[in-house]
């Protein structure tokens, strides 16, 4: 008995510790951004500190950072509705009438290196006259976003009980009134999910954004990137910047922690087992 | 019933705007990337593309700085990869019990993999200064001295390798643990009746059963893995002396930093069929295992 309240013990540890592990750097960022560079320097003052908000007032006087914000909301909004708009339908197509091969081209998009779709699209926005500005980083912001909404809603759609679907029939709906009437007020919880990754993925993006954002349309991650060629670093400007950016993604996690440990780890697995299985069929 | 055309034809309108937009957005630039890889171009308006054949091929397999980012890359990948499904496996195990404040560590734990990896990357390099950094007051504290990490030819690789496991092994131990839930309690039972050790009972029950799971986890970080680009690019840019250069920095670098489209393309094409290869060889793994079973 003695023995088993040894190991309950031991194991509380080990949870605390690997916890501790995984979130010091959030713990790090967080004080730093309150810390003068001095304060960051110094060894005695590691948690205990006089906090200062100048880093953060910096970063908004000095760098203009709202305007980035306001980039980064546009285009992760745009680029999640404008995937859910197409991603919805297609996705029910799939899974109702059984078009397979269009999972198979999700998994190439997750497999192709992004930087190869990065070269022609850079060609051709150029020639377009589209390189910084909303509509190019919309379109390549979709490219992560569109097969994640699909994927996630093809598994969703086939979860949905058939005989809902058929009652609809019967009482007259035509197969469009059918998705937009019965299937889409039933799938709330996955378009949550797929949203909300779908989201998480544009407002991290940084390699499309880094070629294809300028001046105009200059995204957060690219904005925080340009804080470090500035001669000296400003670590406590970074760290505050490095806050503002994680918050709203930390606080859709915090709030939203079962949809997207279901939309990740789900969705993911769904999409490599059915390729799987497409394969044993030809 | 009769329905109008739109209806009769649902399933093609619903998929052909997505359609669409793969064809236009993914297709094309897949079949553009592979036609330039036998050109030479430099994005210029006045020169068109000049056909080179293999030239780009058989020129990257002489540069050194290629060989040595497909080295970088393989090195990244085999740690990185091992380390988070060993470590992701230890602790989907750990947290698999009951506890309180269960839904809260998970919560926390799902915290490194969706931050922003440019933010993080940052908070890194802050962590890994050598003079200022977390990482040397904590190696001082137990008598080692100060290293300089990321600014090091030798410790770039695995300093940012730590980065990865931290950000990803999350996500493996996440799937593991939903892999655990869904195991049947029956064989569990009967190796408590025949006194079976909690370590006999993982690796004979837990292990095996298992299997599929692990391995959808491990081709998921595989791609992942190879593919690595934020972390790296926001913290060395494949520096110092190009000894964190991966397969993915350099084509960037090849692409939008020396304009050399050609041999840009002709990396990304080799390094699409080192992913596909080696995913489909953990297809294939998988397949066996199922026929096996």
């Amino acid at each position: 008995m003695k023995k088993k309240k040894r190991t309950k013990i031991l194991l509380a540890a080990l949870t605390v510790l690997v916890l501790v592990v995984f979130v010091f750097p959030f713990v790090w960022m967080l004080l730093a951004s309150f810390k003068t560079q001095s304060q960051i320097m110094s060894a005695d003052q590691t948690f205990i500190f006089t906090p200062t908000t100048d880093n953060y007032e910096s970063v908004f006087r000095q760098y203009d950072f709202l305007k980035y914000i306001v980039n980064s909301m546009i285009v992760a909004v745009a680029s999640t509705v404008l995937s859910l708009l197409l991603g919805l339908p297609a996705a029910y197509s799939v899974a109702r009438y059984r078009l397979q091969g269009f999972g198979l081209v999700i998994l190439v998009a997750r497999i192709v290196p992004g930087i190869s779709f990065l070269i022609p699209w850079y060609i051709i926005f150029s020639k377009l006259g589209l390189v910084d500005s909303y509509v190019s980083l919309v379109l390549s912001h979709m490219l992560v976003g569109l097969p994640f909404i699909v994927w996630i809603m093809i598994s969703f759609f086939e979860g949905l009980p058939h005989e809902v679907e058929e009652a609809g029939m019967i009482d007259g709906c035509s197969p469009h009134q059918v998705f937009r009437r019965i299937v889409l007020p039933m799938s709330g919880a996955g378009i949550i999910t797929s949203s909300l990754l779908s989201f998480i993925f544009s407002w991290n993006n940084f390699m499309f954004s880094i070629i294809l954002a300028g001046d105009k349309t200059k995204t957060l991650p690219i904005a925080v990137f340009n804080f470090m060629s500035y001669a000296e670093i400003n670590w406590g400007g970074l760290m505050a910047a490095a806050c503002i950016i994680t918050l709203p993604v930390l606080v859709i996690a915090l709030i939203a922690q079962r949809y997207v440990v279901n939309g990740l780890a789900a969705g993911a697995v769904k999409g490599i087992r059915s390729a799987g299985t497409r394969k044993r069929l030809h | 019933m009769r329905y109008n055309w739109f209806d009769r034809n649902l399933k093609w309108v619903y998929i052909l705007p997505a359609l669409l937009f793969v064809l236009v957005m993914m297709l094309f630039p897949i079949l553009y990337t592979v036609w330039i890889s036998f050109y030479e171009w430099s994005m210029s308006a006045i020169t068109p593309p000049a056909f080179v054949g293999f030239a780009n091929y058989i020129a990257l397999f002489k540069d050194e700085r290629f060989l040595d980012a497909l080295f970088n890359t393989f090195y990244f990948t085999v740690v990185a990869l091992i380390a988070e499904v060993v470590l992701g496996l230890a602790i989907a195990v750990l947290l698999n019990r009951s506890f309180k404040g269960k839904n809260i560590a998970k919560t926390l734990f799902l915290l490194p993999m969706v931050a922003t990896p440019v933010a993080m990357g940052l908070v890194w390099m802050l962590i890994y200064e050598p003079t200022i950094g977390a990482a040397n007051t904590i190696l001082k504290a137990i008598g080692i001295h100060p290293q300089l990490f990321l600014a090091s030819m030798t410790q770039v690789v695995p300093s940012l390798i730590v980065v990865d496991i931290w950000q990803w092994t999350p996500m493996v131990a996440l799937i593991l643990m939903a892999g655990l839930s869904t195991l049947p309690a029956d064989p569990y039972e009967s190796a408590d009746v025949d006194g079976a050790t909690a370590w006999k009972k993982f690796v004979h029950i837990t292990l095996p059963l298992l299997k599929p799971t692990l391995i959808i986890a491990t081709m998921l970080r595989l791609i992942g893995v190879l593919k690595t680009f934020d972390i790296i690019y926001a913290t060395t840019q494949g520096g110092p002396n190009f000894k964190s250069e991966t397969l993915n920095i350099y084509s960037y670098v090849l692409g939008f930093q020396y304009f050399k489209l050609g041999s840009a393309s002709a990396l990304l094409v080799i390094f699409f069929l080192i992913v596909m290869a080696l995913t489909l060889l953990l297809i294939w793994m998988r397949k066996r295992l199922e026929a096996a079973s």
